[in-house]
């Protein structure tokens, strides 16, 4: 490869073609190397829906408004602190101005999903979800002459005195070549793709967790990077893991295989206990914790039990529940004891209280006596058929990440190295220390994504 | 496999789709489908042909889907729901002899034109009048007649058979005409090739949108109207105000036909070019060459029909009269059986998609 890049775009989702895009229409000449095959481009991009976009009055399909401070106490909320005020109020107020751009580019926005109307005001969702807005952003970049290489796995970034000068990539898993380029933009993902790194950080149960996203988010540019001297943010150990359907595939599962029914149900064990309070909260609040209260269970499995009272109360599941006319049957197909299960719904059953059910907000109907509590939508469970779904951990990304500064160049602890910036998951860190807030992590990757497009535009120039 | 059994698998195989699909909803934009798929949470067989029949192959869900091939779940929604949609016309079309005939081979639509062709040249030698005007000086009105009432009637009785085969099906109700206006606005507009915002479908171009199939649709249908209605107004002319062809130019005839035959040259070639563009695995590929024949057959109605008046007053005249009259009469016949029979079971999707969107 011979031919001189002004700019190397490390990765292919989001982040990396909006600093593509945002660079190449400066005229800056632009190479992406997408280590996915061209099925799979575009990282956990092609699973997201939506764009979280601060907004002073009514924005494209957005209604209403969204200001910085409200945006800003939910990032608050859900990170419990763990976030740098600087960097998340910039990207917070550059989101307003991303959306306009982003349908400059080629997206499409359309009016929030049914069952989903809490995110009409906040969320911006994309016509056909992530897997569309990733085809339009490509066809921008063709259209800019931006060249993009796929199965192109780069495995080092090589930097002398704290300079970028070329990235070795392997090319449909060949041996490494060089591709030269005057600066670097890191935009590579996070690790969760690694099942050994991700044991490692977490503990062996992690074998068992299920990859919604992309398998290519490896971390191979995180690591070469931070064994460069790179500066990290982030918890190392942590991921963002939710509770899905345990038939779900091992990576991509992506959207679908969300289960809705927790706060319905009572989730047991493999040895047929309750482990926490299914009603603690609604389950937009509650879904995230559930991965982890999953992941501390003997082999990392629950198992969540309704009746046909409640068989319709959520979203439809990827796969058809398993079903039984008895509750001793349903163990047994869910392959735990089905007496012990009997005797936990039955304790359950004892200890629910007359009163008004109400499915879509908190209705206060507890259980009583019962430990652990159902503090909500504790209805008994008696009406055959009755329906199990089982459940496991699905990592949605991990924290770990570069530290970079708000114009996103990547610092190594003797300050910022002059050409290589990062954008994305792989310095999400910084911003969304921990927990999550839907459609934010597509407002971080867009707005470094623009932001590192272009400062290494101006650099080449 | 019968077609029955056909059916089924293709129904369990949409089904299997659809319930992955109504579990994610990304798709909700595009078109009528994803929106009526929402109001289920399991799929009878029913609401499968509804379903099958309501999508219009805009291919939007393809290209945006993070589930097709090679991923596990392996969705295609356009072939699947087409699959049955295909079966849904054979399985109900009347007679049941010919339901696949015509759809899947493009040699079976020749030799239907090669026998309209036929009957029309052997009726021009036999029962050439003794005197006559224009093309009746080839053939009489009074034969022209004996031919193609019952060439048009019987198909469009057949296919008023299979109609009501599907409307049971899909167990329909008492249509309004609220529900007529509302179908007739969706396909008039092709609403559901629009992408939902008015940027197009994904056909010839892959993952980008276009409006060149919504486009050359539209000049087809409109351009087969106008013929159709060209051929209706001189019938009423001739029957209610006794004026007789040959027409002139400047009579409503002419004025519907030879703008509609234009139109239907040109939006007929271009549905044919365009399909040599798209992904023949994202429609039903076993139909693409009855399909392709269709298109042709219908560009050859229209061209024919042009050429005809062009060599009004000339020796080509009787010929020329044969070919387009037969290739006409070929193109009645094959209506319950090929692929202009899913003009009507959209068109009924359409209605019954107003009926149940309505509750």
């Amino acid at each position: 490869m011979t031919e001189a890049y002004d700019i190397a775009v490390v990765g292919g989702g989001n982040a990396a073609l909006c600093a593509a895009v945002t660079a190449a229409e400066t005229g800056a000449k632009v190479v992406i190397l997408e280590s996915a095959p061209e099925f799979y481009r575009g990282g956990n991009s092609r699973h997201t829906r939506n764009f979280r976009c601060m907004h002073r009055g009514p924005l494209s399909v957005l209604v209403d408004s969204y200001e910085e401070e409200e945006y800003f106490e939910d990032l608050l909320l859900v990170t419990k602190g763990e976030t740098d005020e600087e960097m998340a109020r910039l990207t917070i107020r550059m989101s307003e101005e991303c959306l306009p751009w982003m349908e400059r580019q080629g997206v499409r926005f359309q009016p929030s999903l049914s069952g989903t109307l809490s995110l009409s005001r906040t969320n911006a969702f994309f016509l056909g979800g992530g897997k569309a807005l990733v085809n339009a952003y490509y066809n921008r970049c063709e259209d800019l002459g931006v060249d993009v290489f796929y199965d192109a796995e780069v495995k080092h970034v090589n930097i002398e005195d704290g300079h970028f000068t070329h990235v070795d990539v392997s090319m449909k898993g060949g041996e490494p070549t060089r591709i030269a380029a005057k600066a670097v933009v890191l935009a590579s993902g996070g690790f969760q793709g690694d099942l050994d790194w991700l044991t490692r950080a977490w503990g062996p149960s992690a074998a068992n967790f299920l990859i919604r996203g992309t398998p290519y988010n490896r971390g191979v540019v995180l690591k070469d990077m931070l064994d460069q001297g790179a500066e990290s943010v982030g918890d190392p150990t942590q991921c963002h893991a939710v509770a899905i359907d345990g038939r779900s595939p091992k990576f991509d599962g992506g959207i679908v295989t969300r289960l809705d029914c927790v706060p319905f149900s009572i989730v047991v064990n493999q040895n047929g206990d309750r482990f926490y309070d299914e009603g603690e909260d609604v389950w937009p609040k509650r879904y995230a914790i559930w991965g982890r209260l999953v992941a501390a269970q003997p082999d990392q499995v629950g198992y969540s039990i309704i009746d046909s009272k409640s068989a319709e109360l959520f979203m439809p599941s990827v796969f058809p529940p398993i079903v039984a006319d008895t509750i001793e049957g349903l163990g047994q197909q869910l392959g735990i004891s089905g007496d012990k299960l009997a005797r936990t719904v039955a304790e359950f059953n004892a200890a629910c209280r007359e009163g008004r059910f109400h499915p879509t907000e908190k209705d206060g109907l507890a259980t009583d006596g019962l430990t652990p509590p159902k503090t909500n939508w504790a209805r008994p469970i008696d009406t055959p058929p009755y329906y199990g779904y089982s459940l496991r951990p699905g990592v949605t990304f991990t924290y770990l990440g570069l530290k970079v500064s708000p114009t996103a160049q990547v610092h190594t602890a003797e300050g910022p190295l002059d050409n290589v910036w990062a954008a994305g998951e792989i310095m999400a860190g910084s911003i969304l220390g921990q927990g999550y807030l839907a459609g934010f992590g597509m407002t971080i990757g867009t707005v470094f994504g623009r932001i590192a497009g272009r400062e290494a535009a101006a650099y080449v120039s | 496999m019968s077609l029955d059994a056909l059916a089924r698998s293709a129904t369990d195989e949409a089904r299997r789709q659809m319930e992955i699909c109504n579990a994610c909803r990304y798709c909700e934009g595009f078109c009528s489908v994803f929106p009526a798929m929402t109001r289920h949470r399991s799929f009878t067989d029913a609401d499968m042909t509804h379903l099958a029949n309501l999508c219009h192959n805009c291919r939007g869900c393809y290209y945006s889907c993070q589930f097709t091939e090679p991923h596990e779940f392996n969705l295609n929604v356009p072939a699947a729901l087409g699959e049955v949609r295909q079966l849904s016309w054979e399985r109900l079309a009347w007679p049941g002899a010919f339901s696949r005939l015509f759809h899947e081979n493009g040699v079976a639509l020749a030799a239907a034109l090669a026998v309209g062709l036929a009957v029309m040249f052997a009726a021009l030698q036999a029962l050439r009048p003794e005197s006559g005007e224009g093309f009746y000086a080839y053939l009489s009105h009074g034969a022209m007649i004996a031919i193609f009432t019952p060439a048009f009637f019987l198909p469009l009785a057949a296919v008023g058979v299979a109609l009501r085969r599907y409307w049971r099906e899909v167990e329909g109700q008492r249509v309004t005409l609220g529900q007529i206006v509302e179908a007739t606005r969706s396909a008039g507009t092709m609403r559901n090739l629009d992408g939902g915002q008015g940027q197009g479908c994904n056909f010839e171009k892959g993952d980008r949108y276009s409006n060149a199939r919504r486009v050359f649709h539209q000049l087809t249908l409109y351009g087969f109207l106008m013929c159709f209605a060209a051929t209706s107004v001189a019938t009423v002319m001739h029957y209610v105000f006794a004026w007789e062809a040959p027409y002139g130019f400047f009579t409503p005839p002419k004025l519907f036909g030879v703008p509609g035959g234009i139109i239907l040259c040109v939006g007929t070639a271009g549905l044919a070019w365009l399909k040599t563009k798209a992904d023949p695995k994202l429609g039903i590929a076993r139909v693409w060459g009855g399909e392709m024949a269709f298109v042709a057959l219908l560009f050859f109605v229209s061209a024919t029909g042009l050429a005809l008046y062009a060599v009004t007053g000339t020796a080509a005249v009787p010929a020329l009269l044969a070919i387009h009259l037969g290739a006409v009469l070929a193109f009645f016949l094959v209506i319950p059986y090929s692929k202009m029979t899913h003009g009507f079971f959209r068109f009924a999707a359409l209605v019954r998609e107003a009926q149940l969107s309505r509750r």
